[in-house]
């Protein structure tokens, strides 16, 4: 049997051996939406077209900053950046890159017709001045630390070709001409993806000629692709195939920890909470807004059973919003330990001892084992007394009741199991979003879904986001986090571990932003 | 043609009701934009892309600007592609057509002539064995089938391609087909030897059977001109139908394999309540529907010479 599999191997390595060496292909949990760069930002398509198309600031496999299309930064004064551009850079067609196709693209980003999510949020408020050719002024009204962070999420296309292009015109190549180490070949939605290198490229020449990604959504197909060499590297490992694969010699694995912290947001503002109750279904005061009880809860969490049982090892407990080594990360945060006897004194203490009725809410399609982790945490919770309902929906479902499902578009929900990944890779991203007082105004709070609110802590993001200075601003970040962590403004669980998996002899620079990038791959000759 | 024009008649009006029911049922289950968003978006943001897809107007609104816009020829632009939803499922079509065609084929290649050798010799071991095979046909479920023989073929074997697509009438692509084909052909395989068999065993004390063996015909023309022939009815009947979900509801193989049709695309549209799409598939499928039923019928008036008498008295 052995001997008659490895005859057939090498028969199908000596037909393929040639083509094989030099194409790479890989198969994706998700495809990309478009092939448009500023249509849709989301990590799919963000991941696929960085192939094709460049940003001026480039993020490493732990974002952080490089540079990109631009060789240098720096803020001239308060509300000024200077980007100095790299030359010499062609994009596809051999057109030289300049400042022009910078304005372009900034013009272009927030503009794009039917996008679901626009890049508006990264351009809006800044003003594009070109110096010369190669260097280019970014205004904004007020001090803007995250001047590059933004930057390094829009893409630069070419002004010659994408002026007046629409989405459908990327699609189908016309416009999708960049500066990437990879020109556009082939998209077929629902099939296949097509890259091959540029050759003209200014960086690190790739080791592949040509990428094939192909879209593989459901993860035992995915795995089973990679067992029958019909793909070369996979996403998305499922955890409940994780030891199998770990064993096989044929197979290696490539993890890190990821930008996505696992959170649970409890209602901070109603006295009347919808989904808590007392002990015998009468409604009782929301016990949720002491801190005592928040912390409570959190004592209750057995982050490490979670971890290893849930998430199968692939997630690291958190104490905070960004593992270790993410700028504005708190040294003094630590994960809570698992403390029932402690969790029911506070209980006492708070004036519940016998604790209360509560239903959690998850959904069930967005995140590694959302809904286990769900129940898993309900049934810690039920031991200290709080009698704990789970109910988990689809994604489509628990996101618009969660955010907006009460009366005048409040959060319907008391107590959520809910993510975040940092896209900008530091840690002002969960705390304006997720800690921030909620302010549809300010644009502050979006994901606030338990309307927490303390007003040192929006100071502290407030002064933040004000300092450039990256060490001061790192102190107050962190601060910031301290405050509302200590207070249980949102409970944190734990940080998701990316996986990926290939074929032995191919190895894979695994990177917290969940982005599978063909760069990244190498093979042993 | 007093006859076709009917059925047009009927079928625009399924066409418009099943539209309103899909409208407003995919508005009840959820939030598009919930799901299509990315998390960094503020709310002010958020409600702009609302407002532009028209989301924030009453459904009874959206419905008659969809109807409006439909009976021009438009049905809409997917939230998720932004390109039209007519293009997205025409451009998936051939895949499933090819796909749906080949296990049609394998499914009365292989059922037809294992049931009719079931209904002829109803006793012997084979036939048993096929009966008792037919049964496991209908019952195992599609998905775990599917990841079995890409275990079997792929994995362990590996004859054939896991996964995918190739070029079409290749001979990559016919390896790439074989395993869907098969996957997606095992159920109707099932269906289509249970009817063979029973059709055959009736078949076989008729009459006419008797007459054209005691007349001296060879059995093998007996089987071929006689039995063949009259069993094919119910069969043509039931795979008409069989076909239309063949076509439109393959979903579950077309998962499987990342086989890139339309059931794919369906799945995905409903998971992410991309509603433009969900309506114009579901549209698209009636019609199919429609039309298959149709041919099913003249299928029939070809096949046994009294349905059209019939139908001229009606």
């Amino acid at each position: 049997m052995n001997a008659c599999r490895s005859l057939l191997a090498v028969l199908a390595l000596a037909f393929a051996g040639a083509a094989a060496a030099q194409e790479l292909r890989i198969g994706l949990a998700s495809e990309p939406t478009s092939m448009d760069p500023h249509y849709h930002n989301l990590s799919p398509n963000n991941s696929l077209l960085s192939h094709v198309f460049e940003s001026l600031v480039d993020q490493d496999e732990r974002q952080r900053l490089q540079p990109g299309l631009a060789e240098s930064w720096k803020a001239i004064d308060d509300t000024t950046w200077e980007f100095k551009l790299r030359r010499g850079v062609k994009f596809h067609d051999g057109t030289p890159f300049t400042a022009d196709d910078v304005l372009f693209s900034f013009e272009r980003a927030p503009n794009v017709e039917g996008s679901p999510a626009s890049f508006g949020i990264y351009s809006r408020g800044k003003t594009l001045v070109k110096v010369d050719d190669h260097t280019l002024h970014i205004k904004t009204a007020a001090p803007y630390p995250l001047m590059p962070n933004d930057v390094s999420q829009i893409f630069i296309v070419s002004r010659k070709h994408a002026t007046g292009a629409k989405t459908p015109d990327f699609n189908s190549g016309k416009a999708a001409i960049g500066t990437g180490a990879f020109r556009y070949v082939e998209y077929t939605p629902g099939n296949r993806i097509i890259l091959q290198r540029n050759d003209g490229y200014w960086g690190a020449r790739p080791q592949w000629a040509r990428v094939v990604f192909r879209g593989i959504k459901s993860a035992p197909s995915r795995v089973a692709a990679l067992l029958a060499g019909d793909v070369d590297l996979i996403e998305q490992v499922p955890a409940t195939d994780m030891e199998r694969l770990r064993k096989d010699p044929k197979l290696a694995i490539a993890q890190i920890v990821s930008n996505r912290i696992m959170y649970l947001h409890l209602d901070h503002w109603r006295d009347d909470s919808p989904f808590v109750k007392g002990k015998d279904g009468a409604p009782i005061k929301n016990p949720l807004r002491d801190q005592r009880v928040r912390a409570a809860i959190s004592k209750a969490i057995d982050r490490d059973a979670i971890v290893s049982r849930v998430m199968e090892g692939m997630a690291i407990k958190a104490g905070q919003l960004l593992p270790e080594g993410f700028f504005g990360v708190s040294s003094k945060l630590q994960p809570v330990a698992q403390d029932a006897a402690g969790a029911k004194q506070l209980l006492a203490a708070a004036g519940v001892p016998n604790g209360f009725r509560l239903t959690i809410h998850a959904p069930n399609d967005r995140y590694p084992n959302d809904a286990k982790i769900a129940e898993a945490v309900g049934q810690m919770l039920s031991r200290i007394g709080i009698d704990t309902e789970v109910v988990t929906m689809t994604s489509g479902v628990f996101f618009r009741e969660a955010s907006s499902g009460g009366p005048d578009k409040s959060p319907k929900f008391s107590f959520i199991l809910a993510g975040w990944g940092s896209g900008t890779g530091e840690t002002s991203s969960p705390l304006k979003s997720l800690l921030a007082t909620f302010n549809r105004e300010k644009g502050m709070g979006g994901a606030n879904r338990g309307r927490y609110s303390n007003p040192e802590v929006d100071k502290l993001i407030d002064q933040a986001l004000a300092t450039v200075d990256d060490a001061r601003r790192q102190d107050l970040l962190a601060r910031a986090a301290e405050v509302a962590i200590e207070d249980v403004g949102i409970i944190p669980l734990h940080y998701v571990v990316n996986t990926w998996a290939m074929r032995r002899g191919f190895s894979y620079k695994a990177r917290a932003d969940e982005y599978t990038l063909a760069g990244g791959v190498s093979r042993a000759n | 043609m007093v006859f076709v024009l009917r059925r047009v008649l009927q079928s625009l009006l399924v066409v418009l009701v099943m539209s309103l029911v899909v409208f407003v049922g995919v508005h009840l289950v959820g939030d598009p934009v919930h799901i299509l968003i990315s998390d960094d978006m503020t709310q002010a943001e958020i409600d702009r892309f609302i407002e532009k897809l028209g989301l924030d107007r009453p459904v009874h609104e959206q419905y008659l600007h969809f109807l409006a816009n439909a009976a021009r020829g438009d049905l809409g632009n997917s939230f998720v592609h932004g390109e039209p939803a007519l293009k997205l499922i025409l451009e998936r079509m051939p895949a499933t057509l090819e796909l749906a065609l080949a296990a049609f084929v394998l499914a009365i290649a292989v059922g037809i002539p294992l049931g009719m050798y079931a209904g002829l010799r109803p006793e012997s071991p084979a036939s048993r064995a096929i009966m008792a095979g037919s049964i496991l046909g209908f019952s195992l479920p599609t998905f775990w089938v599917g990841l079995m023989l890409i275990m079997v073929f792929a994995v362990m074997l590996g004859w054939l391609p896991s996964t995918g697509r190739g070029e079409f009438l290749t001979w990559d692509g016919l390896r790439h087909l074989a395993l869907p084909a098969i996957n997606l052909a095992l159920f109707k395989m099932a269906l289509v030897t249970r009817l063979a068999r029973a059709g055959t065993r009736e078949a076989a004390l008729q009459d006419y059977v008797r007459f054209a063996r005691a007349k001296g015909l060879s059995p093998a023309r007996v089987v071929r001109v006689h039995v063949l022939k009259n069993i094919l009815i119910p069969v043509v009947t039931v795979l008409g139908l069989e076909l239309g979900g063949l076509i439109a509801f393959s979903v579950v193989t077309e998962t499987v394999f990342a086989w890139p049709g339309m059931g794919k695309l369906l799945i995905d549209s409903i998971q992410r309540l991309d509603r433009p799409v969900v309506v114009a598939y579901l549209v698209i499928t009636v019609v199919m529907f429609v039309v298959i039923n149709l041919v099913v019928d003249l299928l029939y008036a070809a096949l046994d010479p009294r349905v059209r008498l019939s139908e001229a008295r009606a």
